[in-house]
C-alpha cells in the first residue's frame, strides 16, 4: 500500500489509523507488562503447566509419528551451525572422527568414553521422523543411531541424576565462545526414540547436520536436538551450568520444555 | 423504552476474558509467524505441494525495499504493511507483520511464544467453561439454537442485514437467525478448529495417537489451517465490532458490561 493510496481513500485511511492506534496501545501495554518480573514469571509458569499436562496426557513412552521412505523429499536442511568454527573440531573431522571420543560422566557410577566405531557396534535404531523447528518449518528424514538408554545402561546413572546435558563442539559466538549445549530429563533420555544419530538418510551424518553425532528427541522441537556432541554429563540440576536455564537457546529466553 | 436483562454475569465475564485472550493469541501468533512467514500444505515444509502463502521483502535495482505477499502463486505489493513496514523508529523493517500488530512489538520469537502458550491456557479454559456453562444452563438450546421459524427466515434476515434494518421491540430480545448461526459456527467450528490445529503443531501431542495430524493434511497443513481459522475469527470479530457500533454502541456496551439492554417497545420511525 503506497502513501498515495492511504491518502486518497479517507474512510480506509481512518479505519487504518484507528486499528493501528488501538493495536499500538495494546502492544505498548503488553511490552510494559512483560517487562515486569511478576508477569514474566507468570508467563513462564505456563511452560510448567504445559509440560505437566502434556506428559500426563501423552505418556512417557508414547512414540512420535514415524513415516515411510516415500515421505523423504531430499537432502535434510542444515540449520543453525552448518560447520563449527573450531580448529579442534576441524582436526577431528579431518580423519573422519577416528580420534573423536564421546565422554560420558557426571552423576554416573561408571564414567566412560566411546569411539564412533564403538557406538556403531551397539544396538541401533532407525526411524523416519519429522523434525519440527521452533520457527515453524518441518522436514522428514531417516535417522540411525544408538538409543541413549543403551549408553545410560553402560555408565549406570546414580539415583541423583535428573538431567542429561549435551555439551557440543560448535561455538555460537564469532569469537569462538559459548559452545552449544542442551539438556533433557530422564523421561526423554530413556524414551525409545531418543537416539544418538550417526546416520542421516542412510549415509554418515554430514557436518551440516551435526557430525559425528546429534541427539534425536522426537517429541520436542529442533533446538533440543544438539549437534556435534562431545560430552554427555548427568547432573542433578542444570542451574549451575552456563546461563542456568538448561540450554543455549533457553539462556536466550526460549522454553526449556519444547514439546509445543 | 425499557431496560431488558440480556446477558447474565458469567457470559459477560467470560466474554471479556475471551477478548483479552483472543487479542493476545492473535498478536503473539503474528509475531510467531514472523519467524517463518510461509504457509505450506502437507506433512512437512519440503514436500511437492506449492506454497499457500508467503510474505517476503526484496530490494529493487535502485536499492529500494519492497514487501510482497504471495497467495496461491499470485503476488501483491504490500509495502508499508506486510513484508516491509516502518518500525517504531520509522525505519523500514523487513518483517511479515509490522511492530504495531505483534506482541511483543520488537522481534522476539521466544517472548511471543511465552505469551502465546500462557494465554493459550486462559483461552482454552475460558472457552471450555463457556461451553460447559452454556450447555448446562440451556443457553445453547434456548438462545443459540435456531428454531424452525428461524431457519425459514434466513433469506429475509439476509435482506434485513443488507439494508441495515435491525430487529427492534420484542425481536431485539433474542438473537436473529444469522446471529445464531454465526455464533454457533464460531463456538463449535472455528474456535475448536484453531485450537485443534494448534495442538497439531505440537511435537509432543503428535505422539498422542500416531498419524492423527495427517487427518488434517499433515503438520504444515495444520499450521496453514491454524492461520486460516485465525483469519476467519478476525473477520468475525471485525464484523461483530462493526455491528456493535452500528446498532448502538453504548447500548450494546452496557448490555455486555451490566447486562442491561434498552429496547424500544415499538418501532418509532416506521
Amino acid at each position: 500500500m503506497s502513501e498515495r493510496s492511504i491518502g486518497s481513500n479517507g474512510r480506509r485511511g481512518f479505519l487504518r489509523v484507528v486499528v493501528a492506534g488501538v493495536s499500538a496501545a495494546v502492544v505498548a501495554g503488553c511490552d510494559k507488562l512483560a517487562a515486569t518480573s511478576w508477569f514474566a514469571g507468570a508467563l513462564r509458569g505456563g511452560e510448567t503447566l504445559t509440560r505437566a499436562t502434556q506428559r500426563l496426557v501423552v505418556g512417557d513412552q508414547a512414540l512420535a509419528q514415524e513415516f515411510t521412505e516415500a515421505d523423504i523429499t531430499g537432502p535434510f536442511r542444515s540449520n543453525g551451525t552448518s560447520h563449527p568454527r573450531s580448529a579442534a573440531y576441524d582436526a577431528l573431522a579431518a580423519n573422519g572422527f577416528a580420534d573423536w571420543r564421546l565422554q560420558v560422566d557426571g552423576r554416573v557410577a561408571r564414567p566412560a568414553h566411546f569411539s564412533l566405531d564403538e557406538l556403531r557396534m551397539m544396538p541401533s535404531r532407525t526411524q523416519i521422523t519429522r523434525h519440527d523447528c521452533v520457527e515453524g518449518w518441518s522436514a522428514i528424514a531417516k535417522w540411525t543411531g544408538v538409543p541413549l538408554h543403551e549408553i545410560l545402561a553402560r555408565v549406570q546413572p546414580e539415583p541423583s541424576a535428573r538431567y542429561v546435558v549435551f555439551h557440543c563442539a560448535d561455538p555460537m559466538q564469532p569469537n569462538g565462545t559459548q559452545p552449544y549445549y542442551e539438556s533433557i530429563d530422564m523421561i526423554d533420555a530413556h524414551h525409545p526414540q531418543t537416539i544418538l544419530a550417526y546416520e542421516l538418510n542412510d549415509a554418515a551424518l554430514p557436518i551440516g547436520n551435526g557430525a559425528p553425532i546429534r541427539v534425536r528427541i522426537e517429541r520436542q522441537l529442533g533446538y533440543k536436538m544438539a549437534k556435534y556432541i562431545m560430552r554427555i554429563e548427568l547432573v542433578d540440576s542444570y542451574s549451575g551450568i552456563r546461563g542456568g536455564n538448561g540450554g543455549y537457546w533457553e539462556d536466550r529466553g526460549y522454553a526449556w520444555y519444547a514439546g509445543i | 423504552m425499557a431496560l431488558y436483562y440480556r446477558h447474565r454475569l458469567p457470559v459477560r465475564i467470560m466474554h471479556w476474558i475471551n477478548v483479552v485472550a483472543f487479542v493476545v493469541m492473535l498478536m503473539s501468533g503474528l509475531m510467531i509467524f514472523n519467524a517463518h512467514p510461509t504457509l505450506n500444505w502437507g506433512k512437512q515444509s519440503y514436500g511437492d505441494a506449492p506454497e499457500v502463502l508467503s510474505v517476503e521483502a526484496y530490494r529493487d535495482r535502485e536499492g529500494g525495499l519492497h514487501g510482497s505477499t504471495t497467495i496461491f502463486g499470485r503476488s501483491f505489493d504490500t509495502t508499508g504493511l506486510f513484508g516491509v513496514a516502518p518500525n517504531a523508529q520509522g525505519i523500514a523493517a523487513t518483517y511479515a507483520f509490522p511492530h504495531w500488530l505483534t506482541i511483543p512489538s520488537n522481534y522476539s520469537l521466544a517472548v511471543a511464544r511465552r505469551w502465546h502458550f500462557f494465554f493459550m491456557w486462559v483461552f482454552i479454559v475460558n472457552g471450555l467453561a463457556y461451553v460447559a456453562w452454556s450447555i448446562a444452563t440451556r443457553h445453547v438450546s434456548r438462545d443459540l439454537a435456531p428454531t424452525r421459524t428461524d431457519l425459514g427466515s434466513i433469506w429475509q434476515s439476509i435482506k434485513d442485514h443488507a439494508r441495515f434494518r435491525h430487529p427492534r421491540g420484542e425481536a431485539a430480545k433474542r438473537y436473529n437467525v444469522l446471529q445464531k448461526l454465526t455464533y454457533l459456527s464460531v463456538i463449535f467450528v472455528w474456535l475448536p478448529l484453531v485450537i485443534l490445529m494448534g495442538f497439531a503443531m505440537s511435537p509432543s501431542l503428535n505422539a498422542l495417537l500416531p498419524g492423527w495430524v495427517d487427518l488434517f493434511g499433515g503438520r504444515q497443513s495444520a499450521r496453514t489451517l491454524h492461520f486460516a481459522a485465525a483469519l476467519v475469527l478476525v473477520a468475525f470479530t471485525a464484523l461483530h465490532v462493526f455491528l456493535v457500533i452500528t446498532t448502538g454502541l453504548w447500548n450494546n456496551m452496557r448490555s455486555m458490561l451490566s447486562g442491561r439492554y434498552r429496547f424500544r417497545a415499538e418501532p418509532l420511525d416506521e
